[in-house]
């Protein structure tokens, strides 16, 4: 039995915290520190009279690997709770991104077909530029992105991924 | 309670409130009211250390060897960085301090002010946590929320830095029994049917063996009673890593020693071959395994801990028990009396019989000789003549720590203070001075290297100002003994840079500093010796001069598993027991 050998997963964590200084920064130094990967990272404020804030990290690593961070970061002083959304729930995953692409003609009427057809969202446009705002899963961003390419894509922005369990329970 | 005072003042206040009877420190600017507020009271007696990094350490030594946490006072900037290692150090070994210090006014915080560094972004990977208290109102509450964070669950320092604007402004005090902590509820309790399961299993062994850590003496003297009756109770055989000495007696028929890379051959053996093992507050560290993919292959593994990431961290186990280790041992004993449980006699003789073959190879043997002082033979000496002794023994770091692990024999838990995860070297004599302190009336051992001893050296001065009769042992090999050793095994023989040049005349310098100096070369002047030394209520260095190409065994090679340690008696080439993948561990 090689540890080496073992597969890696990608999974998706969410954490809440105690939203105080220097509480994201623990968290990105327990990955940098020990050599963990971050695919992305998401971080905002959820409730304000609670000062909580929450984290969803996606992360890559053989199982061990994963139980690793989940408790590691459990942990944590100032965190609440860790759930694998990977696999103790099903959950939604999502991600905003604005993608600006450049140009004119038929390769412009083909980005906005495009668009469309990805159902993003024009919201920004000069008579030679169109800014995007697209929303769903990581990959289909991913494969918009792709398709922009030829098309004149200047420059993409993303959130990173956020992510809820489905029905009524809160993590 | 809750009363109107000044930063410094709370800050005293909440140590009474905490019970704290000793803080290690050095002032600075940044410190200065609440050294003021020090001055202007005397419920709490200030150890004045020569070097911040000594401070944490005594400050570990006191807590080791006490079970209190240890408190430390440092100025910012220069006084934060020397208190670093320290930090890292208490945090590898799961050690309880509060480490206050100062900072900057807050309207300097980031300028780049005299003395000012980021202590909480510096010490956040060392710490277990740490805050900056920018509001008067919430100092009270982190004072004593950094108390219950150091001592609850798996212990660790924490710091709590404070702006000196702060340390000046009003507000209102808050006492401890009002403050409960809102995330950090460690789990203490281990779960029924996984204790159930756990009887079941090791009442269902033939080869059993306890491996146990640290985490039976951080959990209290109730632990150690607790493995001890569960040991008896069992009829399992017993070893330890380096910082759970104690736990166990040594003198104890079912003990086998340490294990690990110096552990002894029936230690390591018994773990490599066992089919049940309980690891009770360990964490597999990799000088326990060797290597990983060879660590005892045929064995079901149950884990006690209190820490949920020391599971599945190095070795997956077979069953995980979170809880505290007093605790779950004392579930497990009452499960185990109550369903009147018992491991097959004859399996368990045949296994006790195979144990007596390993011990019979007799591992830890050593060659005397007439006129050199072997370090082993020093170490034996030494525990002969204070075994009977309240002894409590300190180390520093390298091969005199191992032999000291090796020969002197402890049966009760916190007398044993050594810098296990990190390995610092300049450890012991601070540690000493911290043991001194909980325990005034005892005998504080510092068994040091000549090497290790010059990195806190200073400390001398804080013993002759407290009357500290603390006593430092050097082994003295005029080299840096492991490093000579690893460069002789592994590095064919090139002694680079290992060697003790232009050493210190220890005997004058203890007469320097005020204390004794006693140095001994020959075997049999050293029982004298050892007896002068102890005789004298004052610090003493001791130089004991001892064979320069003593190595320590026996050995697990990195890289090799703990069926293939060298022994001392074996006249092999050691370049070629050890792989290239081998050479690449430390």
């Amino acid at each position: 039995m090689s540890l080496a050998q073992e597969k890696t997963e990608r999974h998706t964590l969410s954490v809440l915290v105690d939203n105080e200084p220097g509480v994201l920064a623990r968290v990105i130094g327990l990955f940098s520190g020990r050599g963990y990967n971050i695919d992305s990272l998401t971080v905002s404020e959820v409730s304000q009279e609670g000062h909580l804030s929450r984290i969803t990290i996606v992360t890559t690593g053989t199982p061990m690997v994963i139980e690793q961070i989940r408790n590691q970061l459990d942990r944590l002083v100032p965190v609440h709770r860790v759930r694998d959304l990977t696999v103790e729930a099903i959950s939604l995953e999502r991600e905003l991104a604005m993608v600006k692409v450049r140009g004119t003609g038929e390769a412009r009427s083909e980005a906005l077909r495009l668009g469309e057809a990805f159902r993003a969202r024009v919201i920004d446009a000069t008579t030679e530029s169109f800014v995007f705002e697209i929303t769903g899963k990581s990959d289909k961003i991913d494969q918009f992105a792709l398709l922009m390419q030829p098309l004149g894509l200047v420059e993409v922005s993303r959130t990173g991924t956020v992510a809820i369990s489905r029905g009524p329970e809160a993590m | 309670m809750s009363k109107e005072m000044t930063g410094a003042e709370m800050v005293i206040q909440a140590l009474k409130d905490q019970g704290v009877d000793h803080l290690f420190g050095y002032p600075g600017g940044a410190v200065l009211p609440i050294y003021d507020a020090l001055f202007q009271q005397n419920h709490i007696e200030h150890i004045l250390v020569r070097h911040e990094q000594a401070a944490l350490h005594s400050a570990e030594g006191y807590a080791r060897s006490s079970g209190k946490v240890g408190v430390v006072l440092v100025t910012s900037g220069p006084g934060a960085t020397n208190a670093v290692t320290g930090l890292a150090d208490a945090l590898m070994d799961s050690i309880p301090l509060v480490c206050i210090s100062g900072q900057v006014a807050t309207h300097l915080i980031g300028n780049d002010a005299f003395q000012e560094c980021d202590t909480v972004g510096i010490t956040r990977p060392c710490t277990k946590h740490n805050y900056l208290v920018r509001d008067i109102n919430d100092l009270a509450r982190i004072l004593h929320e950094a108390f219950y964070v150091a001592q609850n669950g798996r212990p660790g320092p924490v710091v709590v830095d404070i702006p000196k604007d702060v340390q000046f402004a009003k507000g209102t005090y808050v006492g401890r029994e009002n403050i409960e902590h809102k995330t950090y509820k460690p789990k203490l309790v281990g779960d029924n049917d996984k204790i159930q399961q756990a009887v079941e299993m090791i009442s269902a062994a033939k080869r059993p063996i306890f491996y146990t850590g640290g985490g039976v003496i951080n959990s209290g003297p109730a632990a150690s009673r607790a493995l001890r009756e569960l040991a008896r109770l069992t009829g399992v055989p017993v070893t330890s890593t380096l910082m759970g000495l104690g736990a166990f007696p040594a003198a104890n028929s079912q003990w086998l020693g340490m294990l690990g890379m110096h552990g002894t051959y029936e230690a390591n053996m018994t773990m490599h071959d066992c089919d049940v093992m309980v690891c009770i507050g360990a964490r597999f560290d990799d000088r326990i395994t060797g290597r990983l993919d060879a660590f005892s292959p045929g064995s079901k593994k149950i884990h006690i801990d209190i820490d949920p990431s020391s599971i599945n961290k190095n070795v997956k186990v077979d069953l995980p028990i979170i809880g505290d280790c007093t605790k779950v041992l004392e579930a497990l004993i009452t499960t185990w009396k109550s369903q009147d449980r018992h491991i097959d006699r004859d399996a368990l003789d045949a296994w006790w019989a195979q144990i007596g073959r390993w011990r019979a190879r007799n591992s830890l043997a050593y060659r005397q000789v007439a006129d050199v002082i072997k370090p082993q033979q020093a170490i034996e000496r030494l525990y002969a003549a204070t075994k009977d002794r309240d002894v409590y023994i300190s180390t520093e770091v390298g091969q005199h720590q191992m032999w000291a692990a090796q020969f002197f024999r402890f049966e009760e838990p916190n007398r044993w203070m050594t810098s296990g995860g990190l390995g610092t070297m300049g450890y012991g004599l601070p540690a000493a001075i911290g043991a001194q302190i909980a325990h005034p009336d005892a005998l504080c051992i510092d068994i040091a290297g000549e090497a290790s001893i010059q990195m806190n050296i200073q400390e001398m001065a804080t013993a002759i100002q407290f009357n500290l009769p603390v006593k430092v042992f050097i082994l003295n090999n005029r080299y840096m003994g492991m490093v000579r050793q690893w460069q002789e095994l592994l590095h064919g023989g090139r002694y680079s840079h290992s060697y003790s040049e232009a050493l210190p005349d220890f005997v004058k310098l203890s007469e320097a500093y005020g204390g004794v100096g006693i140095r001994c070369e020959k075997p049999g002047d050293l029982d004298a010796a050892i007896q002068e030394m102890i005789n004298v209520k004052r610090p003493v260095i001791f130089d004991c001069i001892v064979d320069q190409q003593e190595n320590c065994f026996p050995m697990i090679p990195s890289g090799r598993a703990h069926n293939e340690m060298i022994l001392g008696d074996m006249a092999i080439d050691l370049d070629a027991a050890i792989s290239d993948e081998g050479k690449m561990l430390v």
